[in-house]
């Protein structure tokens, strides 16, 4: 039953595909010489003029370049011409690097946030304001204090990932059901010992959510802030091609994004799946 | 009393609101001998799952102290294990896994081969060997509260306290986990303090039985003691002559006079609460019926 209904669901997703390529196919193919012109003239001329040819890519077109791309993906040409794996690993290796930071201080600082009502009241407000600001909203200050535009992306990466990772931990590690933490009591557990195999065990669902969320806004946010920042990167990637009146390259760089992000939120799904305990 | 194993010494229990509420009990007077089975009786709100929080030490009192063993308790220890009523089992670890924790924790140096060969021993005693590497969320209701025995059982404690065990299962497998709990209790003369709704529960496993009155402001108002024999079994139970009076005792308590017990006995005293014990009938020759008719008249008159 589950088995047909996935098939059936991918036979349907497959046509929706094609349908959808068909459409942008018909939509944007040639349409013949708009008027007579002479050979001269034409020369000057783009495609669009001469042949017709719609303004905007078809899926063929994309499909070519794509490949190109692909059996390329890391050559390096000087600093506006560079493979889109190179691209693509900059910005992951960025959003890896903040990221990575915001781990290593949102999860200990959530589980003291967690843990002692104190803490959390008197962090709270800063919290509550700090948490709506767009990222990007950083930036500048970040590049005036930081003085290097690579770093200074990373920054805007762990300001934005630290939030929710942050909040769900503290709200996993106070959650903690009071009778596992009284058998810890029970059994003389200490503190340490208490936090590593009653409360991190429990709360790691949480956590785990909460690191998801985080990996997708920042993958959101490494795009908008590397059409900043410029260099390299998926985003300058994106904004260079625009400048190159490139759309192939546009439209390949918006496949490649969500791609990309889909894997990310994948493999933390994945996680997420191990750490998770029916009850 | 001659050997106060735990002695509960002037405990009472208020909290913290506006000045004059009524404590939920106050000055508090109980003690168990070694090896003994304790059942405290009581209806809901008289404290009863408070008092046993004070005995495990995951509670303080407002007043008075609680001494085991001749110390003082302070806080939680690995000398009295605790089964709680909704079993509270880790659920990311096994059957096997929960056990270990207990081991581990309260033996830190053992190895690991070593800290797995003692939690089986328990899981065997409790009768779930094969299930030890199922995780708790496999398993019925009654298993759970198996592994939480085991896992009480493999610490070796002093004391064992129960908090209703048995409340949340079903008639028959209470009644298996009764016998079970009767059983390795009498083998290994564990000293257990448990709490309870069930009069018969109480009958079948305690030699004490403790009465509270309603809260707020309750009071331990007797503690009966148990007259049926120690080599009682579940299907004789009921036919033994002092088991109704017994059992009318009791309910004829909880179901009329621990409403108003204070202002109806003002001499109560919480230092000397009185112990019943339900009168044997001289073995002379007479028939059952009489037998029943006669004592359960001389419990109401009391």
């Amino acid at each position: 039953m589950s088995a047909s209904l996935r098939l059936r669901a991918a036979v349907v997703s497959i046509a929706l595909f094609l349908a959808f390529l068909a459409v942008w196919h018909l939509a944007t193919r040639s349409a013949g010489p708009a008027a007579n012109m002479s050979p001269e003239y034409a020369k000057l001329m783009g495609a669009t003029a001469t042949q017709g040819k719609s303004a905007m890519p078809g899926p063929l077109d994309v499909g070519e370049k794509l490949w190109e791309h692909l059996r390329r993906p890391f050559y390096d040409n000087g600093p506006n011409d560079k493979g889109l794996g190179i691209q693509l690993g900059y910005s992951i290796a960025r959003v890896g690097l903040g990221y990575l930071l915001a781990v290593v201080i949102a999860i200990p600082l959530g589980f003291l946030i967690g843990m002692s009502p104190l803490i959390s009241r008197a962090l709270d407000p800063f919290i509550q304001i700090l948490k709506p600001i767009s990222p990007l909203a950083w930036m500048p200050l970040a590049l005036y204090t930081i003085k290097d535009s690579g770093l200074s992306a990373i920054f805007v990466i762990f300001i934005c990932s630290v939030w929710p990772m942050l909040i769900n931990t503290a709200f996993g590690v106070a959650g903690v059901r009071k009778e596992w933490i009284n058998v810890a009591r029970t059994l003389e557990v200490g503190t340490i010992r208490r936090a590593f195999t009653v409360i991190l065990p429990a709360a790691a669902p949480t956590i785990l959510t909460g690191m998801r969320i985080s990996i997708g806004i920042a993958w959101l946010v490494i795009v908008a802030a590397e059409m900043l920042v410029g260099g390299t990167g998926i985003g300058y990637f994106v904004w260079n091609e625009w400048n190159n009146l490139s759309i192939v390259n546009v439209i390949i760089a918006i496949f490649l994004i969500g791609l990309v992000g889909m894997l990310l939120d994948q493999v933390l799904a994945r996680v997420t799946r191990l750490v998770t305990f029916p009850e | 009393m001659t050997d106060k194993f735990i002695s509960i010494e002037g405990i009472a229990k208020r909290y913290p609101g506006a000045d004059g509420t009524p404590a939920v009990f106050e000055n508090l007077w109980l003690s168990m001998a070694r090896g003994e089975f304790g059942c405290v009786i009581g209806h809901s709100g008289c404290g009863k799952t408070t008092v046993l929080n004070i005995l495990a030490g995951l509670d303080a009192p407002s007043e008075g102290v609680v001494i085991v063993d001749g110390q003082e308790i302070e806080g939680p220890s690995l000398d009295r294990a605790v089964i709680f009523q909704s079993h509270a089992l880790l659920p990311w670890r096994t059957v096997v896994g929960n056990v270990a924790y207990a081991v581990s924790s309260k033996w830190r140096s053992w190895d690991r081969t070593r800290v797995k060969a003692h939690a089986q021993r328990f899981i065997d005693l409790v009768g779930l060997n094969g299930a030890e590497h199922k995780h708790p969320s496999e398993l019925s209701g009654g298993m759970k509260q198996r592994v939480g025995i085991a896992r009480a059982l493999s610490i070796m404690p002093k004391i064992m306290l129960m908090d209703e065990p048995f409340s949340a299962l079903d008639a028959l497998t209470r009644g298996t986990l009764q016998d079970e709990v009767r059983r390795i209790c009498l083998t290994t003369g564990q000293t257990v303090f448990m709490i309870t709704h069930d009069v018969d529960e109480a009958i079948y496993l305690a030699d004490k039985i403790f009465l509270m009155t309603n809260g707020p402001g309750a009071v331990l108002a007797e503690i009966v003691e148990n007259p049926l024999p120690k080599d009682r079994t579940r299907d004789g139970l009921h036919r033994h002559p002092l088991y109704y009076a017994l059992r009318n005792h009791i309910i004829d308590f909880l179901v009329s006079r621990s409403k108003g017990f204070a202002s109806r006995t003002p001499d109560h005293d919480s230092r000397k609460v009185p112990v019943v014990r339900i009168g044997k009938p001289e073995p002379t020759i007479v028939s059952a019926l009489e037998v029943i008719e006669s004592t359960s008249t001389q419990a109401i008159a009391r």
